[in-house]
C-alpha cells in the first residue's frame, strides 16, 4: 500500500506527497499532461525536441545541470506517446534546489535560439541511432501507420519524419510551452525522505505565484473501429525475416485492459510461456518471439512479433501463430496457467516497488489518469481476471478484422 | 518575490558522510562463504551464485557461455519447460549470466517463496544434463541473434576494440563466431559444468528484506556440496597481446548505407589496485563521464554532431582500458575525434579550475549516495568490491580521493595517460 497525501495550489497544480524515511534521498517528478499525440501531423517530433530544450536553461538559470549536480543530484526526462515526465533525485536535505529548478522552468524558458539549433541536431542523431542505422529500426513507423489511420498514435514520439524536426522554429517552441507547460496542465509528486508541511510550504514557495495558464483540451480523433484485416509487406536489408501482427486493445482506464495484459503474459511471459515453448522449442519456427502490448492511455496495441529461423517459409510461421490464438479462442486456460502470471504480475509490482523514483512516477502517471489512488487496485484488478474472460477476450480481440500483419523480409 | 536568480542554499554533497552498510558474512558446511545484506521494506530479495566458471577457464571459444546459458534446461528429471514452469509459477527470476571470470545463476523472488524455488536451484547446480536438442535450439538462434548484431556499426565496433586492446586470445578480446557455435558439443559442456559448476568454486550473495531462515536453508541446499574447490584460482591469469596500430586511424566500412558511425578510441588502463586508478575515476568523470562532462559539453551540446558521447573504464578484473565510444553522424565522425583529442589535450596543458573539479566532486559523491539507496545496489557494491580482490577499505579510500584529488595531480594525470598517438582509433560505419 503505497501512502500519500495530496494537495492543490491556487493555480491549479496538483501536487502529491510520498514519504519514506528509509531513504536519504528525495524524488521530485514533475509530469507534463502533453505526448507526441498532442502534435501538429505536420510538425511530429516536437513534443520529444520540446523536453531536450528543457534543459537548455530557463528565464533565471541559465545552466539546469550543473547547479542540480552541485548539490549532489542526478535528474532525467521521457517522453512518450502520452505524457513528458521530467524527474530529479538528490539528497534529501537539498530538496529546495530541484523546486528551485524546476519551477523556474515551469515558469518560462530562456528560448535560446542557440539551444535549439543543437539539439535539433542531436534528436536528428537519435533518430538516425534508434530508428535508420539500426536493422528493423523502421518497423514501428510503417507498423503504426498501417495500424492507426486517425488517431495520433500514427506517429513515434521521435517523429514522423527527419524533415519536422528540421523545420521546428523557435516561434513554434514558444507556442508549444504555453499551451502545454502550465500548474494547470502538470502534477508534482515530492517522495522521499521528506514530510508534507515542508513540501507544502516549498510547493506554495516556488510554485505558487505561476501563472496558472489554461487547462488544455484534449480533443484528439479517435480511431475508427478496424473491419478489415490489414497487410505490409518489406524488402529491407537485414540478416532474417520478421514478422509482426497486431490487434487494437482497450484504453488503460478500462476494466479489459488487464484481462489484455495478462494474455500477454500467458503468450509470452517467459520460458514456459505458449509462444516460446511451441514455437521456438517445438516447432522451431522462430528464433525468438514475444508478445507485448503498448500500455498507452488511449487504445493501444497487442503484439506479436518473431524473427525466423533460415528458410522457414513467412505463412507456415503466421500460420503457427494462428494455431496458437485458436486455440486460446477455444479453450480456457488451465487455472494454474493463470495463477502463474498473476504470481507475475505481484511479484513485477513489488520489485518496481522497490525504487522511489518509480512510486513517483506511477503517482505522477495515476493521478494523470484520474485518481492516483488507482495505485493500490491494481493489482486486485488482476487478480480478478477469471479464465472465462480470457477466453473471451482472446475471441474478441484476435479477430482476423482487427489485425494488421507486417511481413519484414531479409534481401539477403 | 522570491529571488529566483539565486540558488537556494545547499549542503555540499562531499560534506555527506557516507556509510557502506556492512555485508554479514556466514560459512556453510562446506565452506562456501555467504555475504547478505537485510535491507528494504519491500518483502522481495535476491540470492546470487557466483561460479568461477567465466570464459577466462574455457579452452575452447564460447564453451563457459554456452554452459551457463542452458544450465537450466534440462535435468535428470525435469525438462527445460518444467524448470521454467517452476520459477515462474512462483512469480521469480532466474537469470544467468556468464562474465570473464565469474559467471551466474541470480534468482529474484518474493521472500514468501523462497523455500520453494531453493531446492530447484540445487538440482541445476547438482543435475543439469544439457540435451542435445536443447544446444541445438541455442546454436540455431545465438547464430541469428549474432547475424543482427554483426549489422550493427556499434555492436562490430565494440568487439574490434577489445580485440585491438587485448589480443584475439584473451578472454576480454575473444569474440563469437558463426562457426565457434557450430563446434560446440554437449560432451564439452557436460566437462566444463562438472569441473566448474558440480565441484567448482561458488559463493553466494544474497539481498532484500531476507527471511530469518535464510542461512538454515542456504546450508541445507549447498553445504553438502562440492563447491568449494580449493584448485580453482579466482584470477585465471592471460597474457595481452594487444596489437598494433595506436595512434593511426583504423577506418571500417560495415555498412554501405550507414548514416552514422561508431567511434570507439581506447587505450589499456591498469586494473583497481593501480594507485592512479581512483583519481583516474576523477579525471574520467572530468572528462567525459557525466553529463557536464568536457565531451558531452562540447561535442552534444555545443556542436550537436551526437545523442550522447561518453568515456569510461571497463569493468574487467585483471586489466582494465579506457574507452570513448559514441555514434556520429557519417559527415561529422571526422570532426568529432579532432574534438575528443582536442579536450584530452586541454586537460594535459590547463588546470581544471575549482568550480568545475568542485562540481564534478559533488556529482561523484551523490552518485554514489544514490546508488547505496536500497538492498540490492548495496550488495553490487560488496560483491564488485569482493571479487575484485579488495575490501570495504577501497570505499572509503574512493570517497577521500573523491573529495581531496588535487587540478595537478588531475593534470599530471592527463599527462600520464591522455597522450593521443597512445589510444587505438577505430570508426565503424
Amino acid at each position: 500500500m503505497i501512502q500519500f497525501e495530496r494537495f492543490v495550489l491556487q493555480n491549479g497544480l496538483r501536487v502529491l506527497v510520498h514519504p519514506d524515511n528509509s531513504t536519504p534521498m528525495a524524488v521530485v517528478n514533475v509530469m507534463y499532461d502533453v505526448g507526441a499525440r498532442d502534435e501538429d501531423p505536420a510538425k511530429t517530433g516536437f513534443a520529444h525536441l520540446f523536453e531536450h530544450l528543457m534543459f537548455g536553461g530557463s528565464v533565471n538559470i541559465p545552466d539546469y545541470d550543473e547547479p542540480l549536480q552541485m548539490a549532489g543530484g542526478e535528474n532525467n526526462a521521457y517522453t512518450t506517446n502520452d505524457i513528458t515526465n521530467y524527474y530529479i533525485q538528490l539528497p534529501a536535505e537539498n530538496l529546495e534546489t530541484a523546486f528551485w529548478l524546476e519551477s523556474d522552468r515551469m515558469l518560462s524558458l530562456a528560448f535560446s535560439e542557440k539551444s535549439l539549433e543543437v539539439q535539433r541536431k542531436v534528436v536528428i542523431e537519435e533518430f538516425k541511432e534508434n530508428y535508420i542505422s539500426k536493422p528493423y529500426g523502421d518497423v514501428w513507423h510503417k507498423m503504426r501507420e498501417l495500424v492507426y489511420t486517425t488517431h495520433p498514435y500514427r506517429w513515434m514520439t521521435i517523429g514522423k519524419e527527419l524533415s519536422h524536426i528540421e523545420q521546428a522554429r523557435l516561434e513554434d517552441v514558444k507556442q508549444f510551452f504555453k499551451k502545454h507547460y502550465s500548474p494547470s496542465n502538470a502534477i508534482l509528486v515530492v517522495a522521499g525522505n521528506i514530510d508534507t508541511p515542508k513540501v507544502k510550504a516549498l510547493a506554495e514557495k516556488w510554485f505558487g505565484d505561476i501563472p496558472s495558464g489554461h487547462k488544455y483540451q484534449r480533443n484528439l480523433p479517435q480511431e475508427p473501429e478496424q473491419t478489415a484485416a490489414r497487410r505490409l509487406t518489406v524488402n529491407a536489408n537485414v540478416p532474417v525475416d520478421a514478422l509482426y501482427k497486431c490487434w487494437h486493445i482497450y484504453p488503460r482506464l478500462d476494466k479489459r485492459y488487464y484481462t489484455a495484459d495478462l494474455i500477454t503474459e500467458i503468450l509470452s511471459g517467459g520460458g514456459s510461456s505458449r509462444l516460446y515453448q511451441r514455437l521456438v522449442k517445438e516447432k522451431r519456427l522462430f528464433s525468438h518471439i514475444e508478445c507485448y502490448h503498448t500500455g498507452s492511455t488511449d487504445a493501444g496495441l497487442l503484439v506479436i512479433e518473431g524473427k525466423l529461423v533460415k528458410g522457414i517459409q513467412m505463412e507456415a510461421a503466421e500460420a503457427a501463430i494462428d494455431d496458437i490464438l485458436s486455440q486460446m479462442k477455444k479453450e480456457v486456460v488451465m487455472e494454474i496457467e493463470l495463477q502463474k502470471v498473476k504470481n507475475k504480475t505481484e511479484s513485477m509490482i513489488a520489485f518496481e516497488d522497490m525504487s522511489v523514483m518509480n512510486r513517483a512516477g506511477s503517482l505522477a502517471y495515476y493521478e494523470l489518469l484520474g485518481d492516483a489512488t488507482l495505485m493500490n487496485t491494481e493489482l486486485q484488478k488482476y487478480h480478478a481476471v477469471t479464465t472465462d474472460e480470457i477466453r473471451q477476450e482472446c475471441n474478441h480481440i484476435f479477430r482476423e478484422e482487427n489485425s494488421s500483419t507486417l511481413f519484414y523480409y531479409s534481401n539477403n | 518575490m522570491i529571488n529566483r536568480k539565486a540558488p537556494p542554499a545547499i549542503i555540499d554533497a562531499t560534506d555527506f558522510q557516507l556509510t557502506l552498510k556492512p555485508a554479514e558474512k556466514y560459512t556453510l558446511d562446506n565452506g562456501v562463504e555467504v555475504y547478505a545484506v537485510h535491507a528494504g521494506s519491500q518483502e522481495v530479495m535476491m540470492v546470487e551464485w557466483v561460479f568461477f566458471a567465466g570464459n577466462s577457464y574455457e579452452e575452447k571459444n564460447l564453451v563457459a557461455a554456452a554452459t551457463n546459458g542452458l544450465i537450466k534446461n534440462g535435468t535428470s528429471v525435469k525438462t527445460a519447460f518444467q524448470i521454467n514452469e517452476h520459477f515462474e509459477y512462483y512469480g521469480s527470476h532466474l537469470n544467468r549470466s556468464c562474465y570473464n571470470e565469474t559467471s551466474t545463476l541470480t534468482l529474484h523472488c518474493l521472500d514468501k517463496h523462497i523455500a520453494d524455488l531453493l531446492p530447484v536451484v540445487r538440482e541445476l547446480i547438482t543435475d543439469s544434463i544439457f540435451p542435445a536438442e536443447e544446444l541445438d535450439v541455442f546454436k540455431q538462434n545465438m547464430k541469428q541473434r549474432l547475424s543482427v548484431n554483426l549489422k550493427k556499426s556499434d555492436f562490430v565496433a565494440s568487439r574490434m576494440m577489445d580485440v585491438y586492446l587485448f589480443g584475439e586470445e584473451h578472454p576480454y578480446g575473444k569474440y563469437s563466431r558463426h562457426e565457434d557455435f557450430d563446434a560446440l558439443n554437449r560432451e564439452e559442456l557436460m566437462a566444463f559444468y562438472d569441473q566448474y559448476y558440480r565441484h567448482g568454486k561458488c559463493v553466494i550473495f544474497a539481498a532484500g528484506n531476507l527471511p530469518a531462515q535464510l542461512p538454515q536453508l542456504l546450508n541445507n541446499y549447498f553445504g553438502t556440496l562440492s563447491l568449494n574447490a580449493p584448485v580453482i584460482s579466482a584470477m585465471p591469469k592471460h597474457p595481452l597481446h594487444p596489437a598494433p596500430g595506436a595512434g593511426q586511424p583504423i577506418r571500417v566500412n560495415n555498412d554501405p548505407d550507414s548514416v552514422q558511425g561508431a567511434i570507439r578510441i581506447g587505450k589499456l588502463f591498469p586494473n583497481r589496485h593501480h594507485p592512479d586508478f581512483m583519481k583516474m575515476q576523477v579525471l574520467n568523470n572530468l572528462y567525459g563521464g557525466y553529463f557536464s562532462s568536457r565531451l558531452m559539453s562540447n561535442i552534444r551540446e555545443d556542436k550537436g554532431y551526437t545523442y550522447g558521447i561518453y568515456s569510461y573504464l571497463q569493468n574487467h578484473i585483471q586489466q582494465s582500458a579506457l574507452i570513448v565510444s559514441t555514434e556520429a553522424g557519417r559527415e561529422v565522425c571526422e570532426p568529432t575525434i579532432k574534438e575528443v583529442y582536442a579536450e584530452m589535450n586541454k586537460l594535459r596543458e590547463e588546470l581544471v579550475d575549482e568550480e568545475e573539479l568542485s562540481l564534478v566532486r559533488n556529482y561523484m559523491i551523490g552518485t554514489i549516495l544514490a546508488d547505496l539507496d536500497g538492498p540490492f545496489h548495496i550488495l553490487a557494491r560488496w560483491k564488485n568490491i569482493l571479487l575484485n580482490g579488495l575490501d570495504e577499505k577501497y570505499f572509503y579510500d574512493s570517497i577521500h580521493t573523491i573529495k581531496t584529488v588535487s587540478a595537478e595531480e588531475l593534470k599530471g594525470l592527463a599527462e600520464k595517460y591522455f597522450d593521443p598517438a597512445s589510444f587505438y582509433e577505430l570508426v565503424v560505419v
